[in-house]
């Protein structure tokens, strides 16, 4: 069983992504079955991280290094358990959005099954070598969906992000080459034990920390991101914001943690975390000026992967598992924002918030959505995000770190700022609600359900935060 | 797993379930909602009163959870907190009551309804939590629940004293944050324990000072401390209900139960009195007393005199927390129930007039007194027990105020107490005047069809029900069942250390 | 210097002349061909690895690697064209448009 339950959550969606490119009558049924096929797949393996430790596996009994290896802890796990909900979510979601265009259909379900086995590669893959074509497949696969529509926005948009992309994956790719010249290897454990600093291992460390800082829109390099999330499909908005930032997030607790902990010191830690707290002021303070819906969700994105690399600079078990989970609420809530928000803006024509004035009467699912999510982002109780933010606060207070206490706290507030302000308008009543499409079946149920388990991540966060501590980096935080 | 264990959870489930339930009911399935709300607030109130009697016999209801590695959701009744959760019990089922005939006709009821019992789910999960961050989690709840009630009429004033709300609320959540992470940080872990739990923490003085300031900058904006009031009176423009039950009696006790909680079982009176906060915390409840009575004065509009006196009244509560003393304590613990009962039967004749006749202003009331009786004589019931004259509730209250901050030698308290009458007596006696005594201007407008009652009887039963409680709490103090004595039994059982050892 | 260091060393210069190129050109054509040659100058640090020890047979791994990411790099550099013809379509330059840039980058 071992085997075969880490390969599915890869195997199957690429079999999908073949399938679905060669027979387009059924791509729906073959996603959403390879969607159900994955979530057993991801649960079995979590529950067998649980009981039995990390795992590893070789594909075809080739070894390291020219075969290829998998491995699963805790963080893999969690990140798989993830994007199977999630990713689920989203195509339920595209079967609806997409039942008036076939043509942009057709190309969207191989892709998106692409994207999501690339996903699971980054996942699930134990040498750094193997993550850079991860990375890459999940980077090309991502700007095509983003392009799907042939929109001009989501085209010059998706030509930025394309590059930005290639140029992070290559500057990891560059870290890769000087890792593989000083090791010799590259598993990723093995390189950890044999860490030590020098010259070439501060130079990959940077190469590969600015390649993933950039594919992950780390402040001051999430100049890209507005304009590719906000202009992409709904669907894709989702899966870009949730998931996709969350695969080079990913990557680089892998580096930091396992592959670098030998040779990052404090102060590249507490730059990151520098940047990150300047990120979720700078990203709050524009989503709070912005006019579009998807724009202002977009922009909450560069805020929230603030919180995310605060983790770095405060480097305790408890830091790390609450950037975690805070990585984890945020895929839930934000892919049911994106998604109430894509259905309004579908709805309605555009998505100016002058335009979704009075949405609450028509969609009251889609704005409830939208409120429960906003919990999420806010960090307010009950919900995935509390817990995140509790940890992390925890930990500052722990080291002493108290400014980063007063940025998470002030973040929140902010979050309510630009969340009420669009809020707002969807509660102001209008008698002109001009509907030019109704919602496809299920849309708006799709992202209520996925704001509603944003919350429950809140109620149920001790057996996932167990399940993540399994083969954490600094140590368990349950005592 | 026993009775124990699941009693305090099913009383939160009693109102939670239905109040998820009624989201997916249309305005249609009247009765059917109807049925299914009164039911459960009954079912509620009966296993209240069931622990209520459980506890008064020594038995202990405790659920505890872990919710994170390290950190637990408690929820454990003791007197104290079942004290609150009878109080929102008893009132919430009168509330509906008044409710359904308030809203008869009125869109969106199943929203409201909704949230309405999500927002009683949120207090009783403050009354019955354990821990100081069960009640952070309940206590937030209730901000963003109260939000969609505030906002119920959806027009643009609504919608921006809505936000005034959240900001001011989510504002005063944050700072507590800051202040229950760090407590949890000091001490490991902050149940609420008769006498305080943090009396073994030691040698963090500073530390342990500034969390308090923090909690009370959060608490202090639910209970309306001067000068965290602002959004109290803007809120009134809520629907009366809102107004009668959340804005009188679960919000702003949410924030003064809080404040009891704190003092007395996280801080305990002694740690207290050693930090040299409550002197600061009376300062400014005393501010507070002053401030609201003196801003009621010159307001015209019937809700926002209301809400100015209960800006003003709260501060009792924390003023009798503040005043070290067994006699204060108890009066400022008793006006928690005390002042909701008296508050909210004037909330719900303000809701009569303005729905029956349209008056909504102390200028239009000439002569009310003669078209809506009934609604009147509970009125001033309510009133007379506001500044405090004997027989009613109110009396009790000020009267153990008074005496406890004598005792303690806190005259300047006794100062504000009696100018604080003063002013109420200045605020509300011309209304009872102009009410009974002048003549209508014109005759009144009616709103509502004519009925066998003055006005719509599911609206005029509960605050006839209110007004005789506030009057039988005062009239029969020395019963068993009243208030006051429930209140003796919680300062005997939790605060059993000897007092005058530590009075200055 | 030896020749492992000096191979190294120069596929380090192609690469920071490439991102030198990305940033600076603003034309579509150009900023693709940039990544395209950083991807090659990449390729030469890694082959320059693959005699880590002298006098012994090459090390296979490297060559492994760059095969694989020459497929990449050529899969992604027609993807980009692509794309830089769709563009080209849609808005009729071969630039990206600087006022889509958010009012924080530009300049």
């Amino acid at each position: 069983m071992t085997g075969s339950a880490i390969v599915v959550p890869i195997m199957l969606p690429l079999l999908a992504a073949t399938l679905t490119f060669f027979f387009r009558r059924g791509a729906i049924t073959m996603s959403l079955l390879t969607a159900a096929g994955t979530i057993a797949a991801v649960v079995v393996l979590s529950l067998e991280v649980m009981d039995q430790g990390p795992l590893s596996y070789t594909i075809g009994g080739w070894d390291a290094p020219l075969g290829i290896e998998l491995y699963a802890d805790g963080l893999a796990a969690v990140m798989l358990l993830m994007s199977a909900f999630v990713g689920t979510a989203i195509t339920v979601y595209a079967a609806g959005y997409f039942s008036g265009k076939p043509a942009v259909a057709r190309h969207f379900w191989p892709l998106w099954m692409f994207a999501w086995s690339s996903l699971n590669v980054i996942f699930l893959s134990a040498d750094i070598f193997n993550l850079y074509v991860g990375l890459e497949l999940m980077g090309i696969s991502a700007v095509a969906l983003l392009t799907l529509e042939g929109e001009r926005d989501a085209l010059t948009a998706g030509m930025r992000y394309l590059l930005v992309s290639l140029l992070g994956s290559l500057a990891y790719l560059l870290g890769v080459a000087l890792l593989y010249g000083t090791f010799g290897v590259l598993a990723v454990q093995e390189i950890g034990e044999q860490m030590f600093p020098s010259p070439a291992t501060w130079t990959a460390l940077a190469l590969v920390t600015a390649g993933m800082a950039l594919k992950t829109a780390l402040f001051p390099l999430h100049f890209w991101l507005p304009p590719a999330h906000s202009s992409a499909p709904s669907p894709v908005s989702a899966l870009l914001s949730a998931l996709v930032v969350k695969g080079s997030f990913y990557l680089l607790l892998r580096l930091w943690f396992d592959v670098f902990p030998e040779a990052v010191t404090p102060a590249a830690g507490q730059l990151l975390g520098i940047l990150g707290a300047a990120a979720i002021v700078w990203g709050s303070i524009l989503a709070l000026v912005q006019r579009r819906l998807k724009l202002l969700v977009a922009y909450s994105t560069v805020a929230q992967i603030g919180y995310l690399f605060i983790l770095f600079a405060l480097l305790t078990p408890e830091a790390w598992s609450g950037g975690v989970y805070h990585a984890l609420s945020h895929a839930f809530a934000k892919a049911a924002m994106f998604m109430a928000a894509g259905t309004l803006m579908h709805a309605l024509g555009n998505d100016d918030l002058d335009t979704l004035d009075g949405s609450s009467e028509r969609f009251p699912l889609s704005v409830y959505a939208f409120g429960l999510a906003g919990i999420t982002l806010m960090g307010l109780p009950f919900s995935g995000g509390f817990t995140a933010k509790w940890l992390l606060l925890s930990a500052a207070l722990e080291t002493g770190q108290w400014w980063y206490v007063t940025v998470v706290l002030f973040g929140g507030l902010l979050a309510a700022g630009y969340l009420l302000r669009a809020l707002a308008h969807l509660l102001t009543p209008t008698p002109t609600v001009k509907v030019q499409h109704e919602p496809a079946r299920g849309t708006e149920a799709t992202a209520l359900i996925l704001a509603c388990v944003a919350l429950l991540l809140g109620l149920v966060s001790a057996p996932i935060l167990e399940l993540l501590q399994v083969g954490a980096p600094l140590g368990s935080m349950i005592p | 797993m026993t009775l124990s264990f699941w009693m305090p959870v099913l009383v939160i489930l009693t109102s939670l379930v239905p109040s998820l339930v009624i989201f997916f009911m249309t305005d249609a399935q009247l009765r059917a909602r109807r049925a299914l709300y009164l039911g459960a607030e009954i079912v509620k109130l009966i296993l209240v009163l069931f622990m209520l009697v459980g506890i008064y016999y020594g038995a202990f209801y405790e659920t505890r959870v872990a919710l994170l590695p390290g950190v637990e959701f408690l929820l454990r009744a003791n007197a104290l907190g079942m004290f609150f959760l009878t109080l929102t019990a008893g009132l919430w089922l009168l509330t509906t009551i008044y409710s359904i005939g308030y809203l008869e006709s009125s869109p969106n009821r199943s929203r409201f309804f909704g949230f309405f019992g999500l927002c009683v789910t949120a207090t009783a999960g403050i009354a019955l939590s354990g821990n100081l961050l069960t009640f952070f989690l309940f206590y937030e709840m209730l901000s963003l629940v109260t939000y969609p009630l505030v906002i119920h009429s959806q027009t643009g004033k609504a919608l921006r004293v809505g936000r005034t709300y959240l900001f001011y609320t989510l504002g005063g959540g944050t700072v507590m944050l800051a202040g229950v992470v760090w407590l949890y940080g000091l001490a490991g872990s902050v149940e609420f324990t008769e006498g305080g739990s943090l009396a073994g923490v030691e040698g963090a003085r500073i530390p342990l000072t500034i969390a308090f300031v923090l909690l009370m900058v959060g608490l202090g904006v639910k209970s309306a401390l001067v000068p965290l009031h602002g959004w109290l009176p803007q809120a009134m423009v809520a629907p009366a209900p809102v107004s009668a039950l959340l804005h009188a009696v679960a919000v702003v006790k949410a924030g003064a139960f809080g404040i009891v909680r704190v003092v007395y079982e996280v801080y305990g009176i002694e740690l207290s009195q050693a930090l040299g906060v409550l002197g600061p915390l009376g300062a400014l409840a005393g501010v507070t007393i002053i401030y609201g009575s003196v801003k009621a004065l010159s307001q015209d509009d019937l809700k926002l005199r209301l809400a100015y006196s209960t800006v003003s009244q709260l501060s009792y509560i924390t003023l009798g927390v503040a005043i070290v003393g067994s006699a204060s304590t108890v009066g400022g613990v008793v006006h928690l129930v005390h002042q909701g009962i008296m508050k909210i039967t004037l909330f719900f004749c303000a809701g009569v007039l303005a729905e029956t006749i349209g008056v909504k202003k102390i200028s239009e009331m000439n002569g009310v007194a003669r078209r809506l009786p009934w609604t009147m004589i509970a009125f001033a019931v309510g009133a007379v027990g506001m500044i405090g004259l004997p027989p009613t509730a109110g009396f009790i209250s000020k009267w153990y105020l008074g005496f406890g901050a004598a005792q303690g030698g806190a005259y300047w308290a006794v100062a504000v107490l009696a100018a604080s009458a003063v002013l109420n007596a200045a605020y509300f006696l011309p209304i009872i005047y102009v009410s009974w005594f002048r003549k209508p201007d014109a005759p009144f407008e009616e709103k509502l069809p004519k009925g066998r009652f003055e006005t719509n009887g599911m609206m005029l039963a509960p605050l006839l029900i209110t007004a005789a409680l506030a009057l039988l709490a005062g009239l029969l103090a020395t019963l068993d069942v009243s208030p006051l004595q429930w209140t003796e039994l919680i300062v005997g059982r939790e605060f059993s250390y000897n007092l005058d050892e530590i009075l200055p | 210097m030896t020749s492992v260091t000096l191979y190294a060393l120069s596929g380090m210069v192609v690469v920071a002349v490439c991102v030198y190129g990305l940033v600076s050109y603003p034309h579509l054509i150009r900023k693709i061909l940039a990544i395209n040659v950083m991807g090659s100058g990449i390729f030469l640090v890694f082959l320059s690895f693959s005699r880590r020890v002298p006098g012994e047979n090459p090390d296979p791994v490297p060559h492994a690697m760059v095969l694989t990411g020459i497929v990449v790099a050529v899969c992604a550099t027609a993807f980009a064209l692509a794309l830089a013809r769709r563009v080209h379509e849609v808005t009729r330059s071969s630039y990206l448009p600087e006022e889509q840039d958010p009012p924080e980058e530009a300049g």
